[in-house]
Order: structure tokens, then sequence, then C-alpha cells
């Protein structure tokens, strides 16, 4: 296994966000950490990216002990919900960051930045935009930034919260496809943080179900359909195919 | 079906009539109240023509006090914006206890007179105060002196730059910061290349208004001056000199070149804000 969380908990003043939260995930897997608002899991996809501390417990990601390796030496890509673009600087210079910031012995020279800045941006289908300022993009195009921002730097993880939550549905249902398409050509390890079970049933792996910050059940999409271990899980998964417009409910019907 | 003559109005926008009121009465009150005076300031430093004016500011102990008040504003404003910077930082962006109590502290100097400012530091360094005795022994003179000038006027102009800053980068938020760090950026660097370009334009109005306030400032450096004409009076004590001297021509054109400096650095800010409207546009919440 490539990542593992072992028993990490987490208190804010004195309200516990993770309540001792163990997880392993092998190479190259998709891990969705999907949950109502409140769960714990952006407070989890937050330690992994070094914005938070753990109170317990331990992290390990590629025999690597992760929790004591700072945010910034972590090399871990994370794409925020609000993405989180330098709204003072263009497209290009939101992609080259990672790169330009680099002590001078490791940084790439500027031809060498810029031809990768270039590729990134034909990557998430931008080309062309590099001169643009954030403010002049689209929602959908400002995420696709910010996810080529987080490339950049060869992230050994790729970490999203909620990166679609700002998003109109069909644009979401876009960027869906095409970012696990993404993932699994570049052979990424990613973690997808999301309240939104059919986001979250669609492209994962694994799914992690959490509530109340614990994990309640950990499986494959097709186990989690099938065999939801706990009433909680059954009725979570439940109470987002009854929204689904195919599905109605009876109330709606009887209008 | 008849076509009604509808008439289409901002749900918003009042009467005509009173539209004009409101109109007319605020800049019958922004003419009277500051225009007014201020074109009287003019007109009686030209009282004795231009050559007075210009005799009244070539005289040594005038040119000596705008040479203080240039020197206390070189050293008290690049101080209080670095101070101002580091206090809006540690008060956005990070969490701490005893945070709002630093953020009250920051607010002391406005509520406080300018004249107890002055006084804290005659309390201190003065000859009777906690440090006057080991100062006179060590021959350092704070009081009566640019020192203590300098640091009445840094108390008194502290609130300026950190105000400005702290709801902005607050609104702004950590997001960006925390980007930054993620995508391998050191604090310093962070800082740097972050945080400080998306408040460039509130600090450049905080630290214009410090300015303006260094350069005025009166209660405070009164009180620690000492008034020692040719030595210790900054332009608006050499003002209060010349005025109860008798010598109103005189007063009044140092009290004009004092204006122009207050309306240099409004026209400065304007032609900023005009020249790079579109950045600061773009630097503000999407």
């Amino acid at each position: 296994m490539s990542l593992m969380i072992d028993c990490v908990a987490k208190k804010f003043e004195r309200y516990p966000a993770l309540r001792g939260v163990s997880l392993e995930v092998s190479k190259g897997a998709f891990l969705a950490l999907l949950g109502p608002s409140g769960s714990g899991k952006t407070t989890l996809l937050r330690i992994l990216g070094g914005l938070e501390f753990a109170d317990l417990g331990q992290i390990t990601f590629e025999n690597q002990d992760w929790l004591s390796i700072p945010a910034r030496e972590r090399r871990a890509g994370f794409v925020f919900q609000h993405y989180a673009l330098f709204r003072h600087m263009t497209v290009a210079s939101n992609v080259a960051f990672g790169l330009e910031v680099r002590p001078r012995r490791t940084r790439p020279s500027r031809a060498e930045i810029r031809r990768r800045v270039d590729e990134l941006l034909t990557l998430v289908q931008l080309e062309g935009y590099g001169d643009r300022y954030p403010s002049r993009l689209s929602g959908g195009q400002r995420q696709r930034v910010a996810l080529a921002r987080a490339l950049a730097i060869e992230p050994r993880l790729l970490l999203l919260d909620e990166p679609f939550g700002a998003l109109d549905a069909k644009v979401r249902k876009e960027l869906r496809v095409w970012l696990r398409a993404l993932h699994n050509r570049l052979g990424l390890t990613s973690i997808f943080v999301t309240h939104d079970q059919e986001e979250a049933l669609d492209m994962a792996d694994i799914v992690a179900v959490m509530n109340d910050g614990k994990i309640e059940q950990i499986g494959t999409p097709d186990e989690l359909r099938h065999a939801p271990a706990t009433p909680f899980v059954a009725d979570f998964l439940n109470s987002g195919r009854s929204q689904t417009p195919d599905r109605p409910r009876l109330s709606v019907v009887n209008l | 079906m008849s076509t009604a003559a509808f008439v289409y109005r901002n749900p918003t926008q009042e009467s005509r009539a009173t539209r004009l009121a409101l109109t007319v009465l605020a800049i019958g009150f922004v003419g009277l109240f500051l225009l007014l005076p201020l074109m009287s300031v003019f007109a009686n430093a030209l009282a004795n023509g231009i050559s007075g004016a210009s005799a009244a500011l070539s005289n040594s102990d005038t040119l000596s006090s705008v040479r203080l008040t240039l020197i206390v504003a070189a050293i008290a404003v690049p101080c209080n914006m670095a101070f101002g910077v580091a206090a809006a930082w540690v008060i956005a962006k990070f969490d701490f206890r005893g945070k709002s109590i630093l953020s009250t502290l920051i607010d002391i100097p406005f509520s406080v007179s300018p004249v107890v400012s002055g006084l804290v530091y005659v309390l201190m360094f003065g000859l009777q105060g906690w440090l006057g005795p080991w100062l006179r022994d060590h021959d350092i003179r704070i009081i009566f002196a640019l020192p203590g000038i300098v640091l009445a006027t840094m108390f008194v102009t502290f609130p300026f730059v950190a105000r400005e800053l702290v709801p902005l980068m607050i609104d702004q938020g950590r997001d960006e910061e925390e980007a930054a760090v993620s995508l391998g950026a050191s604090g310093f660097k962070t800082f740097l290349f972050v945080t400080l370009p998306n408040v460039k334009w509130g600090l450049l109005y905080g630290v214009l208004l410090c300015n303006a306030r260094a350069m005025g400032e009166f209660g405070a450096v009164s009180v620690v001056s000492g008034h020692i004409r040719g030595l210790t009076n900054t332009m608006p004590l050499h003002i209060e000199v010349l005025y109860n001297d008798y010598s109103y021509a005189a007063a009044f054109a140092v009290a004009s070149l004092l204006a122009m400096l207050a309306l240099v650095t409004l026209v400065l800010k304007s032609f900023l804000e005009w020249r790079f409207a579109d950045e600061i546009a773009a630097t503000h919440r999407h």
C-alpha cells in the first residue's frame, strides 16, 4: 500500500472533526471521500496536504513519515473548491508558480518553464489562454487552470477538495469524465472529496463514506451500492439517487 | 388593449426634487466647510503678493521646519508601513490567542487624544520620567529632540496602514496562501509573490494617508517637541508660532505649503487609481 492513514484524529476547539480514521490507498488509485458536510472529509484531505495538523495518528506515504514533512516539501498537488487562483497573475504565471518559486538550483530554465506551461495548458484544453487573468475565465476554465497549476509540480499525490462544487451541473458532468481520464493517463494517485454520491460512485475506484469524523464503510462503488454496511451508508446513498431526475419522488409525481 | 403610459423608474431612485436637494446639500456642505476654508488659506497666503509669500517661505526657520517635517515623515512612514503590514498579516492570516486584543490595541492611537499620546513619551523619556535619569547620564536626548518627535508621530499614525490592510486581507482569505505553500513556496516567497501583490493598492492608500497625517500631526508632536525655533519645530508647530507672532501672511504661506502636500497626496492617489483601474479590478474578489 502506498498511502497508509492510521488512526488520525483532530479536534477544532473542543469539537472533534476526526475521531480516529484509518485508510489504505494503493498507488494509482482514485479514492473518493464521500460524506455530508461536517463529516471530516475535508479536514482529512487538508491534513494530507499539510494545511492542517493531526492531533493523533500516523500517515505513511511511500515509506515516508508523511506528517513530518512540511506542506511545501510534500509535492501534494491541492485543488481547492473555490480555485484559489492567484488573481493578480495571468493564467500562465499561475501555472508556472510552482516552478518559479523553486530554489535556483532546482528551478528549470525560463524556456523550459514556458514549454511546460504550454504543455499543461494544452493538457487542460486551454491553449491560448495564457495571457488572460483568472477573472476573465468561466468557473470550469478556472478550475482547469487550478488543476494545471497543481500538476506543474509533478505531484506525488493529487488532492481535490470538492473541485466541481462551485460549477453548474452540465460542466460538472463533463469535467468528471475528463478528470477521470486524465488521472488514468498520468498514473496519479488521487484523493477526491465530495458530498455528491453520484459523483463519487461514478468516478472513484474506492469510496470511503464518512460520517461524524469516522469512516462508515470503504469499498468499490459496486460494493457500496449492493452491500451498504450501515444504515447511514444505505440511507446516504439512497437519498442521492432519489434526487436524480429519472427517479422522481412520489411527492413530485403527485403534484 | 390601450398602451398605458407607464413611467419606468428605477426602484431605488428617489424623485427629482429629492435628488436635487440631496446633491445641493452635499455640494454646499463640502464647499462651505472644506473648500472655502482651504481657499481662504491660499488667499491669505498671497495677501502680500507672491513675493511676500516666497519671502516667508525662504526664511531659515521656515526652511528648517520643512526639513524636519520631511525627515520625520521619512522615518515614521516606512516604519509604520512595516509594522502595519506585519500586524495586518498576523491578524488576517493566522489564528492565535490574544488576536482580538492585538486588534483592539492597534486602534488605541485613534481613540486616545494626541496630547495624551505625546505625554506618554514625556512620562517615559522626560527628565522626570522613568528612563529620564538613565538617558541623561548617557547623554541621549529623546524629548525636545528628533527621536521624541519621530516616536510621537509614529504613535499617532500607527493604525493607518494596518486598518487599511486588515479588512482587505481578511476578505481575501487564506486560500491563495495555502495554494502557494502547497506548490512549494516558502513563507517569505508566499508573502512576497502572493500576499503583498494582492494588497498593494490598499497598502499604497494606507501609506498615503499615514504620510498626510505624519506631516500634519500637531498635538502629540507639540507636547514632545519643546518648540525650539529652527530646531524642533515641524511645519504645523511653526505655523502656530508664526500665527501667534501676528505674522499672518507667513503663517498662511507655510499653511498653504502643508495643504499643498495633502492635495498632492490626493491627486497622486486618484491618478494611480485611474491609471491602474484594470489591475485594481482584477485583484478584487472574483
